[in-house]
């Protein structure tokens, strides 16, 4: 990291650390789940930006995040914090063992395999056998967690910074793990999956585990929106989540870490103006922009910015 | 025994309506090798130009007929406009206008027509039902789906548009030395499905009712059936769509319930894809590295 970078990094943290206090109680919870879904695209982004496999369904490992939290929290009485990591492991587990059969299958089926996942989803959380666990159709309501220690906190604002300390943990895991050989492998794959083999590279091993750790980060992302909303039922897990993160990803930018940033904000704050047109109007706003990025901006916002700072100094230099 | 007999002539009746959405699937695959994700979405759009007309007093089968016409040019439009641009362009590209496309006309008809659940008109006679085994509707829908299958077969098999477009899907290079236009015949094949696609979703809409999320099971039924079948392979998806319909229903009801029938489709597709992915009729894809 360059001395600017540094400094910029430490802007924005203090923003965020600050914003709690700056903005009412709805909106802290807003900017809650922009995090979450910062950590959701993230590992979505490591799949299809990163490594090319293209994942339609990645709502699926969001509500399986979900649903061991609020289960562990609801049957089992386990505390909050502690129900995260083992949301990771079981999403990382499951997310390899789909990643295992994925192998086989290229770009387009992979869609398709995943596409299907997505779609049944919400009737396989409805299964009564499941009822037990599960909740059906009602789900599950947990409570909120207050602030520890005595914090002078208000359980919206514990709730964020429990967030943001999540969210600084996978980022800067998800930052090292990208930069450096294993970064590299995956995007050996995504860009040429024979030369990369060829070079030494693993493919199978590299896929699944991509597939294992890009779970596991939107496991995660699940159990904290769980928390945060306090509620998991079937139909909030519908292919749409999962289309969902897909915009958030094309939209931030592909294969870029603060991506996931910018694709959350619009994901979290673009509905709300949109909202007061028509109940559907977000949907076809997030179309329009899926479309016009794709043709205008594929490397979405985060290239855009890219592009734009690149232009900046050359102009400087120029002068 | 006769409750398994219904259950089976009732999935030849969904299967058909797979089939047609299947054959719609194949029809776009075989000239671009794409899977269109909004193809459902297509379709249900078309069914409720097709409830609007019905609504406004046009007879059945003119409002048939309209919205079958409509959703062809409604096809060559999108492609002539959306996916034109991103022919050439990666998989995850193209995979992504898909699934814009899908968005939007789910939005969009949400917006015009709201959520609510519509009821939608079936035009066959209560004589041609066999009692307790078929209903009327089923089947008039399996007949419809014979037609629709005939009437392919011939333009495809006897016409020479049908000869170019099968030509241009098969060997673009080709063709276009011999004076195809193999941009329009893409467009033309868009259309069809389109057009199939309309029909599929008149023929399901009296089954599933009419709201904008009525196609997501039934284009998961319609992928099951491509793949079974062999995506490359027309007939295959035709088969692979009365089969997907009947395991579904028989199934549903003796095995594991109705709750858990999309879970079928998906242990369908992934089992294809990771044991068979060309299918049972498909043709073996073999890549020079």
């Amino acid at each position: 990291m360059t001395r600017r970078q540094l400094i910029v990094l430490a802007v924005l943290l203090l923003v965020a650390v600050a914003l709690p206090f700056a903005v009412s109680n709805y909106r802290t919870f807003q900017f809650t789940l922009v995090l979450v879904y910062a950590i959701a695209l993230l590992g979505l982004n490591m799949l299809t930006g990163y490594n090319g496999q293209i994942s339609l369904g990645h709502g699926a490992f969001y509500a399986i995040g979900a649903y061991v939290t609020a289960i562990l929290m609801d049957k089992f009485g386990v505390p909050y914090w502690l129900t995260l990591p083992v949301c990771g492991a079981v999403c990382l587990l499951v997310g390899f063992l789909f990643g295992l059969p994925a192998l086989r299958l290229e770009g387009l089926y992979l869609a398709l395999a995943t596409f299907a996942l997505g779609v049944s989803l919400p009737q396989l959380l409805k299964y009564h056998q499941f009822e037990k666990w599960t909740g059906g159709v009602q789900g599950i309501v947990i409570q909120k967690p207050e602030a520890p220690f005595g914090l002078p906190l208000k359980p919206d604002q514990w709730l964020y910074f429990f967030t943001l300390a999540v969210a600084l943990v996978m980022f800067a895991l998800a930052w090292n793990l990208l930069r450096g050989r294993v970064g590299r492998a995956m995007v050996a794959i995504r860009d040429n999956h024979v030369a990369a083999e060829a070079m030494g590279v693993n493919n199978s091993i590299y896929k699944s585990l991509t597939f294992g750790v890009s779970a596991m980060y939107t496991g995660v992302a699940g159990g904290l929106s769980a928390i945060a909303v306090q509620f998991v039922a079937p139909d909030s897990f519908d292919i749409f989540l999962s289309i969902k993160f897909l915009i958030g990803i094309v939209i931030g930018g592909l294969a870029s870490i603060p991506g996931a940033i910018f694709g959350a904000l619009f994901l979290q704050f673009v509905p709300n103006v949109a909202d007061e047109i028509s109940k559907a109007a977000p949907w076809a706003i997030f179309g329009l922009f899926l479309l016009a990025f794709v043709y205008v901006m594929p490397m979405g916002i985060s290239g855009a910015i890219q592009m734009g700072l690149a232009r900046l100094a050359r102009k400087r230099q120029n002068t | 025994m006769d409750a398994f007999i219904h259950q089976v002539l009732a999935g030849l009746a969904t299967g058909g309506i797979y089939a047609s959405l299947a054959l719609a699937l194949v029809m776009i695959y075989q000239a671009t090798h794409l899977v269109n994700f909004a193809q459902g979405e297509m379709a249900m759009f078309a069914t409720y130009i097709a409830w609007t007309l019905v609504d406004a007093g046009v007879p059945y089968w003119g409002a048939f007929f309209i919205t079958v016409a409509f959703a062809f040019v409604f096809g060559i439009v999108i492609e002539r406009v959306v996916i034109r641009p991103v022919e050439n362009a990666p998989v995850l590209a193209v995979v992504v206008v898909f699934i814009a496309l899908l968005v939007i006309l789910n939005s969009v008809t949400g917006w015009i027509y709201t959520y609510t659940i519509k009821t939608f008109p079936s035009p066959f006679p209560k004589e041609i039902g066999l009692g307790r085994f078929m209903s009327p509707h089923e089947v008039g829908a399996i007949g419809v789906t014979m037609v629709v299958l005939v009437l392919l077969y011939v333009f495809f098999r006897f016409t020479p548009l049908g000869l170019a477009m099968r030509a241009a899907a098969q060997n673009p290079e080709s063709s276009r030395l011999v004076g195809i236009r193999v941009g329009w015949m893409l467009a033309l094949g868009w259309g069809l499905a389109a057009a199939i696609g309309g029909i599929a979703g008149m023929m399901v809409a009296p089954i599933v009712y009419l709201d904008p999320n009525m196609m997501g099971g039934v284009l998961l039924y319609a992928f099951a059936a491509a793949l079974v079948g062999g995506i490359d392979n027309p007939w295959g998806a035709v088969i692979g769509g009365f089969l997907v319909g009947v395991l579904e229903n028989v199934l549903g009801a003796f095995v594991i319930g109705n709750e858990l029938k999309l879970a079928v489709a998906l242990v369908l597709i992934i089992g294809v894809l990771t044991v068979k992915p060309s299918g049972f009729f498909g043709k073996v894809h073999v890549t020079r590295v």
